[in-house]
Parts: structure tokens; sequence; C-alpha cells
């Protein structure tokens, strides 16, 4: 581990075990009951004690939001370059864009679950509407902003519009689609849990959402918030990836991924 | 070659959308060859002319031709020096001074070598492999003329290449490119502020004034070439400095 990754992972590692403690001290000071809020080592104890229950409910849920996220990925930037080929198409779609980015999930998740037989597709589709909208707003804005001297310099060589994609506007959008993945990352994971929440699937199919809903019936605190545990952290990793991602890409060339002088 | 000349301005203006006039009634033929100096001081049109020159922009008033024709012909590549370096900042050097050639249909293997000899030419033979970031700002400047140089163009089109350097850098770079020039064969149009730089390395002086931006005075420098730092120190060098720094102060009196 180089010292810059510590110096990255330290603190915020810092933090987490000051709020543990706090949470902890806070917990057994005051006497909260377990069924209002379980202690720090209640609760990573349900983590081990449920481990083979709720290891099942988290590959389903991260299934979910991946499969989410590989759909908004492939479609949003299918469409942002699109958008970038003509102001008109654009005009015309960006608003629908909008549309679905402001429709809440919720509202049209028990539709969605109802035309689509398979459950699972019905989840993935659910929660790939919800990470959409900043690939497309990202990616769209990036491709735009090219630099105007660099495209002067491509019309000038008589670059194809093939070869000005490629090689400069996809460069270009780069920087923007990253930060657009950083968003999609966290809200297709959301987006899973909330439609999760909508189709209420048990069994077999049964996934972190699931176990919150079935935890909060039983009034099993700790269970829920084992799950709720689990979710943050699946959060965590997945933004952790995509600035990874973001990191490997640009590296070398942006400002955003540059070492400090 | 043929007897069109390579660039045929006639009674040029442009008028951006803003309504800013940058350029009115400007003429021009430049023949195959020459080294044509632009000079003028900031905010003229020069860079506004260039970009018409090269076809990038079409202009308002008048008209273009060239080498007789009157769009841009494809064949023939031009070589464009921007004011600033204008480097992909996610791509290597080298890479970067391959672009036009791999635009224009060259196999990677050809365009690495083409860009390696245009990088040695200017001096960056090391720094193939650096990213752009990595060089400071005059090299950045060479990398840019390395890119314009290596599609081996028949027009070389540099506004205000070495503006950013040091006066060394700047004389070495001069003398550098009157002998590319001179080998290559290409027609230069160049780009200055400065009196010196254009009596240096230029056959023709082009004067030009600011609003509307307009041509004052062409003037043939004669001197032969090649043209070395004793060119720079000689007594006729300093007298057609003087001279075109008198009709520039004159033309802007009568300006005012
Ligand atoms: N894109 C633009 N839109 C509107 N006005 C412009 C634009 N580009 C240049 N101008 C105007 O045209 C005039 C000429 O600009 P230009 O860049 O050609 O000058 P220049 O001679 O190259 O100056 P410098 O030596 O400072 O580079 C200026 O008055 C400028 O304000
Ligand atoms: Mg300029």
């Amino acid at each position: 581990m180089t010292p810059r990754l510590a110096w990255r992972l330290l603190p915020p590692l810092a933090v987490a075990a000051l709020l543990v403690a706090a949470w902890q001290a806070w917990v057994t000071l005051a006497a909260v009951p377990a069924y209002i809020v379980p202690s720090p080592r209640l609760v990573a104890h349900t983590l081990v004690a449920d481990r083979a229950l709720l290891a099942a409910s988290l590959g389903i849920t991260l299934g979910v939001a991946l499969q989410a996220l590989a759909v908004a990925l492939v479609v949003g930037v299918l469409v942002a370059i699109a958008f970038a080929q003509s102001r008109w198409i654009e005009a015309s779609f960006y608003p629908y864009a909008v549309l679905l980015q402001v429709t809440p999930i919720v509202a049209i998740a028990p539709l969605v679950i109802i035309w689509v037989k398979d459950t699972h597709v019905a989840l993935v589709l659910c929660a790939a509407v919800v990470a959409l909208f900043p690939v497309i707003a990202n990616t769209t804005l990036g491709l735009r902003s090219v630099d105007p001297g660099l495209r002067d310099l491509f019309r000038l060589n008589r670059a194809t519009r093939w070869q000005t994609l490629t090689r400069l506007a996809i460069p270009s959008a780069l920087p923007y689609f990253f930060g657009g993945l950083r968003v999609a990352t966290g809200l297709a994971l959301i987006g899973a849990v909330v439609a999760e929440f909508v189709a209420g699937t048990g069994g077999q199919g049964a996934g972190l959402a699931y176990q919150i809903l079935m935890a909060g019936i039983q009034l099993n605190v700790p269970r829920l918030f084992a799950a709720l545990v689990l979710i943050a952290a699946a959060g965590v990793v997945l933004f952790s990836c995509a600035s990874l991602l973001a990191w490997l890409a640009l590296r070398h060339w942006h400002e955003s991924e540059l070492p400090p002088r | 070659m043929s007897a069109a000349p390579v660039l045929a301005v006639d009674a040029v203006g442009h008028t951006f959308p803003s309504g800013t006039t940058a350029l009115t009634g400007v003429s021009l033929a430049i023949a195959d060859g020459e080294f044509v100096a632009l000079l003028g001081p900031s905010g003229c049109g020069k860079t506004t002319l260039l970009s018409l020159l090269a076809g990038l922009a079409a202009p308002t008033a008048g008209s273009i031709a060239w080498w007789g024709e009157p769009l841009p012909p494809p064949g023939r590549p031009f070589g464009y020096v921007f004011q600033a370096p204008t480097l992909m900042p996610w791509a290597r050097v080298a890479a970067n001074v391959r672009l036009p050639l791999e635009l224009r249909g060259s196999d990677r293997a050809t365009a690495q070598r083409a860009a390696l000899a245009a990088l040695a030419r200017v001096g960056l033979a090391e720094f193939a492999d650096a990213w752009p970031r990595e060089l400071s700002g005059g090299m950045r400047m060479r990398a840019s003329i390395a890119r314009a140089l290596v599609a081996s163009p028949l027009l070389l089109l540099l506004d205000e290449p070495f503006a950013a350097l040091d006066e060394f850098a700047r004389n070495r770079l001069d003398d550098e490119l009157s002998h590319w020039w001179r080998d290559a064969g290409f027609t230069a149009v160049f780009v200055t502020h400065s009196i010196q730089e254009a009596v240096f390395l230029a056959t023709r002086v082009v004067v030009m004034a600011a609003r509307p931006g307009r041509v004052i005075a062409d003037l043939a420098i004669d001197a032969p070439f090649p043209r070395g730092p004793a060119w720079r120190a000689s007594p006729a060098f300093a007298t057609l400095c003087a001279d075109i720094s008198r009709r520039v102060a004159a033309a802007a009196e009568r300006a005012a």
C-alpha cells in the first residue's frame, strides 16, 4: 500500500471508528433497548450469526444493482452519443430523459412489475431507470465539451465523423462520464432496493430490502440494522470501484486524478 | 507547380455574429514557395485571417481561392500551428504528432516513424513518450510545430508560434524554421507581433492595422538565404526593421 493510498483511507476509517465508538457508548450509557437501537456489537454479532441468509440476499441485491448499472451505462452512453450528433435529436428527446428522471420510481415500479413477467428483469429495469439519467446528462455534456482548437485541428485534417467521435469527443467526455458513473453506482443500488420493496419478492429471490421488510415486521431490529450496514457497505464498495476505474482511465492526463505537486 | 497562386485572397472581409468586424477589404496573392509574415498589433484580425486561409470559416465578404480552386483541396494538407499548443492531453507526445497522418489513413508504424523524425527536428526526440502536461510551455509549442510539419504540408500557417518563448529560444527556432522552409519548400504564412522576427524569416512582410483589420503595407524582403545569426546582426537588417517600424507608426497615426 502506497503512502498516498494510506492517506486516502485512514481519515475516513478513523471517522468510522469514532462514530461506532460513540454509538456503542451512547447505547450502553443511556441503556437504549436493542429493539430500538441495537449496539454495534450486537449488529456485528447478527451479521455473523445470520451470515448465510444475509449473504444470499446481498448477492441478489448486488446482482440487480450491477445488471441495472450495466444497462444504464450502455443505454446512457448510446443515448448521449445520439444527442451529441445533433442538436435536434437532443432538443427533441432530452425532455423525455428528464421526465424519466423526475418520475418517482416507487410510482412506476408496480406497473413495470405487472408488465414484465420475470420479476428479476422487472427489478433490473426499475433500477436501471433510476441510474440512467446521470449517465446521459454527464456524457452528453462531456461529448459537447471538446476543446474548439482540437475540433479545428480535426476539421483541418479532414477527420471523418467516426474519427472525431472516437479520437476526440469520447476521450474529452471521459472525465464527465466517470462523474456520471459515480453517481449512477449509488443510484443503481438505491433503485434495486426500492424496486425490491415494491415487488416484495420473498423466498429464493429475497434481496436485502425483503430482509429489512421482514425484520421490521418481526421487530428483529438487529437484523434490520445488519441489512442496512450491508447495503451501505455495498454502496461504498461500488463507489470505490467506480473511483478506481476513473483513476485508471484518467491518471495520466486529467486534472482530477493527477497527484498533487 | 501550377501557375495559380497558392492563395488568392480577394477583397475579404469578416464580421462575427456578435457584430465585430475583424477584417475589411483584404486582398493578397501568395505564390508558391513564399514566406509571408503577417505583422500587426493585437486584435487586428491576424488569427481571424489565418483561420479563413485554413478554410476553418468562410469569409462574410469577398472570396479566397486555394491553388485556383474555391475550396481547400483535400489532397494538399495544411499545417496549422495554433496560437496555443492545442495538444490532446490524453495522448502521449508522439501520438499527438502522429494524429494528422493517422487521420489521413496512414498506418501506425509509418506515422510513428514520421512523428519521431518530426520530433527530432524540433529537438524533442527524447520526449516522444512523455505526456503533454510533462512538457514546458515552449516544449508544447514545439510539439505542436512537429505535428504541423509531420504531414509535409504544402502550406504551413503559423499563429505566433514562438510568442511565448524567451528570445534565445525564439531566435534558435526562427533559424531552424528558416532552414526547414528552405529544405522542404513549403509556402508559409507566419503571424507575428515582432518586426525583427518578420524581417528575419520572411520573403515578404504584410503589415496590418486594427479596427477594422486591414492591410496597410506589403513589403518584399530581398535579403538572400540561407539567413542565420549573421543576417540578424547585419546593418541591412537593422535598417529594414527601422523602416517597417516607421511605416507602422505612420499608418497608426493616419488611422488615429
Ligand atoms: N469568435 C469571435 N467572436 C467575436 N469576435 C471575435 C471572435 N474572434 C475574434 N473576434 C474579434 O475579432 C478581432 C480580431 O481578433 P483576432 O483574434 O483575429 O486578433 P489577432 O490579430 O489574432 O490578435 P492577437 O495578436 O492578440 O492574437 C478582435 O477585435 C476580436 O475581438
Ligand atoms: Mg491571434
